[in-house]
């Protein structure tokens, strides 16, 4: 009787979802990035507390107001970031806050068979209740998360993009371990972006779609290419700048470069063009974003800028060549958020070409560059962490701008951004491949990569996985980025 | 460790976090003011220029070590070291001189390149070898300590020129209405204002952003180690001059400089800069060694001798983190 | 996979056991240079003196290892020390059957300001820095107002702690490694241990994972201050009076990071642990030792305490860096 029902009726993110699993069922979440997906998740394990709507288990309806009381009622989750301390072995990690006790000391033995039992009933015996967390390889960690969900006799168990970080034989163990807790009479929310994973493990799949459910259907019923329709299905925007009317030249271009994160890549960067990259997170697009930028740079192969061989191996150097990176975790390495929106946007030109004097010159025209990109703030004194996510970017652009990069390279550009301010910073991007800077998008959001692209490349573990026009479709990026075989439909 | 800062969406409260709150000076002047009216109650010649200005006199070593400790602070490191190093610079300056007034102002380079030499070791220690700055300026603190004894064998030897103790003690003399300026003051006017400037200059702007966010201030172009090793060079720059000063009108003793580390730092935390980097202006800072100055002079003109007077400052370091740890919080 | 495991299994040296390593070298090292020099580093006279010394430091540094465990640290035992000296001493006032409760007096005291340390650190949100500090300062003026020198007096009794030895071994040094064997144990085996690991080692994760964070915060602190409390009734015994700057003097504050973090502890906390601090304890006695019998300048060896503790933490930390370049380039 462990049958699960949720339902919301939240008003923004999430619309009027109903979603239900039973025991022993894999039912999988889709969709695209902000289509509701991590909400719907955090509302499940008491992260977030619903507006309407309610959490059923087992046919009695529960609140949970916080992750403790989910895991009381019996939901586990695992996140995409781990939740352990990696200088403690993995009981200490499994058993954390409810260590069990034997005459006022903490029972190591009980600990350790308690927690071997668990990995052996989830097929992990590789996995040592007295290895040390740190040591333990990605896959590994993604095993002790889920032993330590089990240890709380979990019902439900959510699985948020639990491949993220996994390499593909480690996909292999978690798949078995997925059948093995099936097996158990557990159910399983598994949410996850490739859908060759979703077919080969659920039994029914939900595609949700801007905060609303599009369909639930059973997988035997399905089809990879239903499914990318079902995700995809809507009006292409046209709200987006015209794209570039002429090709570009050349100004990077890169010849077998590689690191440790990035296999070979021959790319070229061109003037006035606006080049998108998709792909799944961890793919590899943010590496090479960041070695473009020296953080860290390439340790193989060639890169040339304006025909001259360049290798950036700090992100000084590479400022100081003229390119420009902005990054995808705003608050955690793009901004200083206790100073000013004036000294965040003079931070690139103070650090990386420091003067004693003209600093005034160089203050009026950044103050004119934050107006003219319309930032919204109470003054330039204001402390740019009270800024919202688009004026914070938009400070971040200022920035840039100031620097007169030839080279811009924007990793997730709107994530987080409310739609006016997204409008608003596509069109920055577009006017600076207008005047001849050549431009790298990443983005997760096929709409807004299809948009802005004249030119797209895909990349799939660390490679390049091939290149598209920029008018191809949102299909043809998600089986590239994916590896299905995609058909052109007729 | 670190208190963290509030995130959020700005609300009616957020402009008045702005004033009082960590970081602001806002709160520090307010204590140093109601200090200062308590002094002149108590002692009405107190604001005659000349007995301001030997006042300031007084507080200008500790002003000028908190100065060079708020670079650290804000990049968010610590430099435990200057104590022993203001010790150790005046131990060394007084067995170079030995008397003799003319070895007085080469002397006086060397105390001012050895103080740099020590910030810079405590630098490169700290970012290129990855040692927490706590664990590095603590060792500088014990192998100073320990060198000073040994070379002189355990009391200080020889003795400062009259040309040396100076700086410390006189000033220009026959000024109309103002009497004698010390040139401790002087000195401290002008490296007061370079570390106004240097704050206000693309060093000390990168350096705040060190403080606030590494990988941004990285990412952004910045030189992140050499930042934060010039710091260090700062507060050693800082303490060697503060060792002039006290070595001019204290006398030379293995004394001089103990305890200073913490005085230092706590004047820093009282001007309202956070520990841990980021917030907080040098201003601030200085005005924290001022009003602590202040108040150490209210106690002894209030009789509390010596004794209570360190648990008053303890009291008040408390009670001024608290609130604005408490504000930042609201 | 296979091989990165095997060489994780091997027993590694790491920060806790290279301290041991450290001081094993620096035994024979030293025990050869002390003899060619003539003398014997393993006499009864010297031994005695060193591990006498050890003793006091010790007690404080195992405290003090809860303390930066949890991520936190204590700049108030310095004062604590001499403050429970004087509590110890004047409480006994040279009278046999004054013994306990001096020693609840201490016990009490010194809990109280460790509850007050922890107190203004979780509830205020003071940094731990600047708390201990200012109750150092607290504590430190009120000694200074309330006594010139050395004060109370301790019962031929209880001399015996600071005097007495069984065989080499001085008691007191059997009272620390007591100490130390309780600590070790409270963080090996209680729950408080574990809590304070994971406190110390991502306060978040242990929050989210039903850890009291505060409260173990808090109850770090009371330790950390009981074990000042503890040296400080040593320190009394041992000097038959309570002293007033006995603590400050013997620079029990920043010696005590000293040692804990000499003993591989990591100063951000939630990695280490007890045996690494008596490690690190032993190391330092040992390093004075050798120094007093080659009869070096007595000073030169706080130059080379400096040297080894900045070198000693420079080692872990480039070791670290290693590995996890290593591990990078693996992945």
């Amino acid at each position: 009787m462990h049958d699960v029902g949720k339902s919301f009726y939240g008003v923004s993110v999430l619309s009027n979802v109903d979603i239900d699993v039973h025991p022993g069922e894999v039912h999988a979440v889709v969709g695209e990035n902000g289509a509701g997906k991590s909400t719907l998740m955090k509302i499940a394990s008491g992260v977030y507390q619903p507006d309407s709507g309610s959490v059923r288990i087992g046919g009695e309806p529960v609140l949970l107001h916080n992750p403790r009381a989910a895991q009381a009622a019996g939901v586990g989750i695992i996140h995409q970031e781990f939740n352990l301390l990696p200088e403690r072995t993995v009981a200490e990690n499994v058993f954390l806050g409810r260590e069990p006790t034997r005459r006022g000391l903490v029972d190591r033995r009980t600990m350790r068979e308690r927690t071997a039992e668990l990995l052996a009933s989830v097929g992990a015996e590789t996995v040592r209740p007295t290895d040390r967390v740190g040591a333990l390889g990605v896959a590994q960690q993604q095993v002790v998360e889920i032993v330590k969900a089990l240890s709380l006799d979990a019902r439900v168990l959510i699985m948020d993009e639990p491949t993220a970080a996994l390499a593909d034989h480690e996909v292999e163990l978690l798949y078995a371990l997925v059948r093995r807790l099936q097996a158990r009479g557990i159910g399983i929310l598994y949410v996850s972006h490739r859908l060759a994973e979703v077919f080969d493990l659920s039994s029914r799949i939900t595609v949700l779609k801007d905060g609303r459910r599009v369909v639930t259907v059973d997988t035997a019923d399905a089809t990879p290419e239903a499914l990318v329709r079902h995700m995809v299905g809507r009006e292409l925007a046209s709200y987006y700048p015209p794209k570039a009317s002429k090709p570009g030249t050349a100004l990077v271009t890169l010849a077998g470069a590689g690191n440790g994160r990035l296999r070979p890549i021959d790319l070229e960067l061109r003037s006035g063009e606006v080049l998108g990259v998709g792909g799944l997170q961890g793919s590899g697009r943010s590496a090479l974003a960041r070695a473009l930028f020296g953080a860290p740079g390439f340790s193989a192969g060639q890169m040339t800028l304006d025909g001259k061989p360049v290798r950036p191996r700090s992100p000084r150097q590479a400022v100081r060549a003229g390119i420009a990176y902005v990054t995808e975790d705003r608050k955690g390495e793009g901004l200083a958020l206790s100073q000013s929106v004036l000294d965040n946007a003079l931070l690139a030109s103070r650090a990386a070409t420091p003067r004693w004097f003209g600093g005034g010159a160089r203050t009026t025209s950044v103050r004119d560059l934050l107006a003219a990109v319309e930032v919204h703030a109470a003054g330039a004194d204001q402390e740019v962490r009270y800024l919202s996510g688009g004026n914070q970017q938009k400070v971040v652009l200022a920035r840039w701008l100031a620097m007169k990069p030839r080279v811009l390279l924007f990793d997730e550009p709107t994530r987080g951004i409310d739609v006016g301010a997204k409008a608003a910073i596509h069109e920055l991007i577009r006017d600076l491949a207008d005047k001849g800077a050549a431009v790298l998008m990443i983005s997760s959001e096929l709409p807004e990569l299809l948009g802005m692209s004249d030119r797209i490349v895909v990349m799939r573990d660390g490679a390049l996985a091939g290149e598209l026009p920029g008018d191809a479709s949102e299909e043809a990026v998600l089986s590239l980025a994916t590896g299905t075989p995609h058909e052109v439909p007729a | 460790m670190t208190v963290e800062a509030p995130t959020g969406p700005a609300t009616l409260g957020q402009s008045r976090r702005g004033r009082w709150g960590a970081g602001s000076i806002l709160p520090v002047v307010v204590i140093l003011a109601l200090l200062l009216i308590a002094v002149g109650i108590r002692q009405p010649d107190f604001y005659d220029p000349p007995a301001l200005l030997a006042f300031l006199k007084r507080a200008a070593p500790l002003i000028i070590l908190a100065a060079g400790q708020y670079f650290v602070i804000v990049a968010g490191d610590f430099d435990l070291s200057v104590g022993s190093l203001v010790t150790a610079e005046v131990v060394i300056a007084a067995r170079m001189i030995d008397g003799d007034p003319s070895a007085t102002w080469p002397v006086v380079a060397l105390v001012l390149g050895f103080g740099l030499l020590v910030g810079l070791v405590n630098g490169l220690v700290t970012t290129r070898l990855l040692v927490p700055s706590f664990i590095t300026t603590l060792g500088m603190y014990l192998i100073l300590v320990g060198a000073v004894y040994t070379w002189t064998g355990g009391s200080p030897r020889g003795a400062l020129s009259e040309e040396f103790r100076m700086l410390g003690r006189r000033g220009i003399e026959g000024v109309p209405w103002l009497g004698e300026i010390p040139y401790a003051v002087l000195i401290l006017l002008v490296l007061a204002a370079l570390a106004i400037l240097a704050m206000r200059s693309d060093f000390g702007k990168v350096l705040l952003a060190v403080g606030d966010n590494p990988r941004a201030a990285r990412l952004a172009g910045g030189r992140v180690a050499g930042v934060r090793t010039i710091a260090f060079v700062i507060s050693g720059g800082c303490a060697a001059v503060a060792a002039i000063l006290l070595g001019g009108f204290g006398g030379v003793s293995f004394q001089v400089g103990a305890g200073l580390e913490f005085t230092a730092i706590t004047a820093v935390v009282l001007g309202g800069v956070v520990l841990g980097g980021g917030r907080g202006s040098v201003v601030g800072a200085m005005l924290g060694a001022l009003t602590l100055q202040t108040l150490l002079t209210l106690l002894n003109l209030l009789g509390v001798a010596g004794a209570l007077a360190s648990a008053v400052q303890g009291l008040i370091i408390l009670a001024a983190v608290a609130i604005g740890g408490l504000r930042a919080r609201t | 996979m296979t091989t990165l495991s095997e060489t994780l299994r091997r027993p590694r040296i790491d920060s806790t056991n290279g301290v041991w390593l450290a001081l094993g070298m620096t035994l024979i090292i030293g025990g050869i240079l002390v003899a060619t020099d003539g003398g014997s580093l393993f006499g009864q006279n010297s031994t005695v003196s060193l591990l006498q010394r050890a003793a006091g430091l010790g007690i404080v540094a195992v405290g003090q290892t809860f303390a930066i465990l949890a991520g936190s640290l204590d700049l108030s035992v310095a004062y604590v020390i001499s403050l429970t000296s004087l509590i110890a001493a004047e409480t006994m006032a040279g009278s046999d059957g004054r013994v306990l409760p001096a020693i609840l007096a201490v016990v009490a005291v010194s809990g109280a300001i460790g509850l007050v340390n922890g107190l203004l650190i979780t509830k205020l949100r003071i940094n731990a820095f600047i708390a201990t500090l200012g109750v150092g300062l607290l504590i430190k003026g009120y000694l200074e107002q309330g006594y010139a020198g050395p004060a109370g007096s301790v019962p031929v009794s209880f001399q015996h702690l600071g005097y007495d030895r069984v065989g080499p071994v001085p008691v007191a040094f059997l009272l620390f490694i007591g100490v130390a064997a309780v600590a070790w144990l409270v963080i090996k085996r209680s729950r408080f241990g574990h809590h304070l690991i994971a406190t110390g080692g991502d306060l978040d994760v242990a929050r989210l994972s039903g850890v009291r964070t505060d409260w173990v915060l808090i109850r770090t602190h009371i330790v950390c201050s009981l074990c000042a409390g503890i040296a400080g009734l040593y320190l009394a015994s041992r000097l038959g009076a309570g002293a007033p700057r006995v603590g400050a003097e013997g620079g029990y504050d920043l010696e005590s990071i000293a040692a804990v973090v000499l003993g591989g502890t990591v100063l951000a906390g939630g990695k280490g642990g007890v045996a690494g601090t008596v490690g690190g304890v032993l190391l330092l006695a040992v390093i004075d030792g050798i120094f007093n019998q080659l009869a070096v300048d007595p000073f030169f060896k706080q130059v080379v305490r400096g040297v080894v503790i900045v070198a000693a933490v420079a080692i872990y930390a480039l070791r670290l860096r290693r590995k996890v370049v290593r591990k990078a380039a693996a992945a």
